[in-house]
């Protein structure tokens, strides 16, 4: 038997069948919406965040990289609305001593592929390099990330945001920011 | 090895030195004359449930393969290869035939038994594989907990768990009829001392201070019934050889006892509607009540927890620093509905991005940079001194907030590190 088998992620299979981001005016669109949520998250402004998102949106963390049905599995986050509105609350409330001692954190979001299309919607994977800080330890984490962005009267919002840790499955360190 | 009387003064009963968390030969120590000496958890059976199924983990800083070989029997071997030393298996779980190194490709079974080595010819009359297994732990299983250490002559492990049985049996309970699953598994590090950890999960008196952000974050009902601070019902038992047990929720304690006065939790509404499309109404609140799982924290040291609907696993990676897993258990062959409420109970809680877990890894981390300011300043375990008091079984017993649990793992600890072969 081998000992090791090698990790085939998901997101490759989708990597493969990628467009162009730019051959759809949407997309230029969906791009400046991940970056301007990253902008919000590194600035910890999450009640601006929270209105990025569409209603009945989801928002998942999870352990393993090559799930697709996450109800049914344990995640780092699965977040519907109600959730995700209770963590932004954890994160501002003062209640917290995590959150109080958050790191600081930078992060940059690139490789942007559209991998999916429907009338109102486009899915987007990025590469995420979040550096983060907290007391004389400065740390990197890398991620798989999947946007779905749904364009309605209000402008591009988004529904549902998966972020894959390349560490998923081991030791995950995170203090007091989101992904 | 002579008793090394220095250890002894570090630990006296109502309190120990600052340097149990930051003296790198108190760890070495420690490694060798608690890890590797005692029994130690290693896994549930239900992640290893057929022939062939194995997971690496670790005992102290050795890793080691536990896995099920086709008697059925469970086998914890250390993960070494023994020609010149390459780990045989870097697969986190899976199922195979057996273990072959990467290096020259020496092959072994599930049980460890040295099946083949490449080019025999140069081994002619040097070795002679029924010499050359994988080194293999003991192996102790206690309600589908599984357990090893490398001391072949420990005490068996019904002994070692001694008091604490009755309350591993109490928590299994919480399957109301179907047998404990894993579901998964939260992990993430703290840069602290294990025993920082060790004393937490029988430490109610944080739990109102560190945890108030996820206390507020729940329904009403939830946040009441681990109002801890004002029940007198809430207490914590000495139960021997380390191990303690801390009562959060005294209804449900023994689950299976039950006198009809407590009202289910609204937010489980939804569940036992849709349970109660096909089940009596007495099994679906036997489920329903145990959704939380049991009502309390149980310490085995020294590295593993059975804390209400979940195993807290301890590894020690250094001094300084400690590797946490929060295993989430299920109802294997329950309802979906049920497993799946368990799993948003789990992370709602644990992980690097519960509401929980993070509050208790800073509050732990600052343990470790506080004590660097006194070598010689003492950690006080004396809570409750004034008030813990014998129960029937003569166990020290107080209440859920007082250290009577931390005391236990302490003179524990004392024990080992001085009384050491
Ligand atoms: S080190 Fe394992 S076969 Fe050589
Ligand atoms: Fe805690």
């Amino acid at each position: 038997m081998p000992s090791d088998v090698a990790d085939t992620a998901v997101v490759d299979s989708a990597v493969v069948d990628a467009e162009l981001p730019l051959d759809d005016p949407r997309a230029l669109a969906a791009v400046s919406l991940i970056w301007r949520e990253a902008h919000l998250l590194d600035a910890r402004r999450y009640e601006e965040w929270d209105g990025l998102w569409a209603e009945g949106g989801e928002y998942v963390v999870p352990i393993d990289r090559e799930a697709t049905d996450f109800a049914s599995r344990l995640n780092l986050v699965y977040d519907d609305d109600r959730m995700r509105r209770m963590r932004i609350e954890r994160l501002t409330g003062g209640f917290s001593i995590a959150a109080a001692a958050a790191a600081r954190t930078v992060r940059s979001v690139s490789r942007f592929v559209v991998t999916g299309r429907e009338e109102d919607a486009l899915e987007v994977c990025s590469a995420q390099i979040l550096v983060g800080y907290k007391r004389e330890d400065t740390f990197v984490l890398a991620a798989d990330v999947t946007h779905r962005i749904v364009f309605g009267a209000d402008g591009p919002r988004i529904s549902r945001k998966i972020v894959r840790l390349v560490n998923s499955e081991d030791t995950v360190t995170a203090s007091g920011f989101l992904l | 090895m002579t008793v090394t009387p220095d250890i002894a003064s570090l630990a006296a009963s109502d309190r120990v030195a600052g340097t149990l968390y930051t003296d790198p030969g108190l760890f070495e120590l420690e490694m060798d004359r608690i890890f590797h000496s005692t029994w130690v958890w290693v896994a549930h059976e239900s992640e290893i449930p057929k022939a062939g199924d194995f997971k690496t983990t670790w005992v102290g800083r050795r890793p080691v393969i536990v896995s099920r070989d086709r008697r059925g029997g469970i086998n914890v071997l250390l993960n070494r290869c023994r020609h010149r030393g390459a780990s045989v298996c870097e697969t986190p779980q899976g199922n195979g035939n057996g273990f072959t190194c990467p290096y020259h490709a020496w092959s072994y079974a599930l049980d460890g038994t040295l099946r083949g080595i490449p080019y025999p010819e140069g081994y002619e009359d040097v070795v002679e594989k029924k010499d050359l297994p994988l080194h293999r732990l003991k192996v102790g299983t206690y309600a589908g907990m599984v357990f090893a250490s490398f001391d072949h002559d420990i005490e068996p492990l019904e002994d070692f768990l001694g008091g604490a049985r009755l309350w591993i049996d109490r928590f299994m309970k919480q399957g109301a009829g179907y047998p404990i699953k894993v579901q998964g598994e939260h992990k993430f590090r703290f840069q602290g001392n294990w025993k920082i950890q060790l004393e937490n999960t029988t430490d109610w008196y944080h739990f109102p201070i560190v945890h108030r952000s996820w206390m507020s974050s729940v329904d009403a009902e939830t946040a009441s019934m681990l109002s801890i601070m004002t029940d007198e019902t809430a207490v914590t038992h000495a139960l021997g050889n380390g191990h303690s047990v801390s009562v959060s929720v005294a209804e449900h304690a023994d689950l299976d006892v039950d006198d009809g006065t407590e009202k289910l939790q609204d937010r489980f509404g939804h569940i036992v509607e849709e349970l109660s499309k096909d089940m009596p109404p007495e099994k679906v609140r036997r489920i329903v009540r145990s959704l939380h799982g049991a009502g309390f924290n149980l310490n085995l040291f020294p590295n593993i927890a059975m804390s209400m609907s979940f195993f807290r696993v301890l590894r020690p990676i250094s001094v300084a620093e400690t590797e946490i897993r929060h295993v989430a258990l299920g109802l294997d062959g329950g309802p979906e509905i049920v497993n799946r409420e368990r799993l948003r109970i789990h992370e709602h809680f644990q992980g690097p991005f519960g509401f929980g877990s993070p509050d208790d890894a800073e509050a732990w981390n600052r343990v470790q940079r506080g004590v660097a300011g006194g070598a010689d300043m003492p950690i006080l375990v004396n809570r409750g001194l004034g008030r813990e008091k014998p129960n029937d079984f003569g166990q020290a017993t107080s209440h859920a907030t007082d250290e009577t649990g931390m005391r236990e793992a302490y003179a524990k600890w004392k024990r080992m590190m001085t009384d050491a072969k």
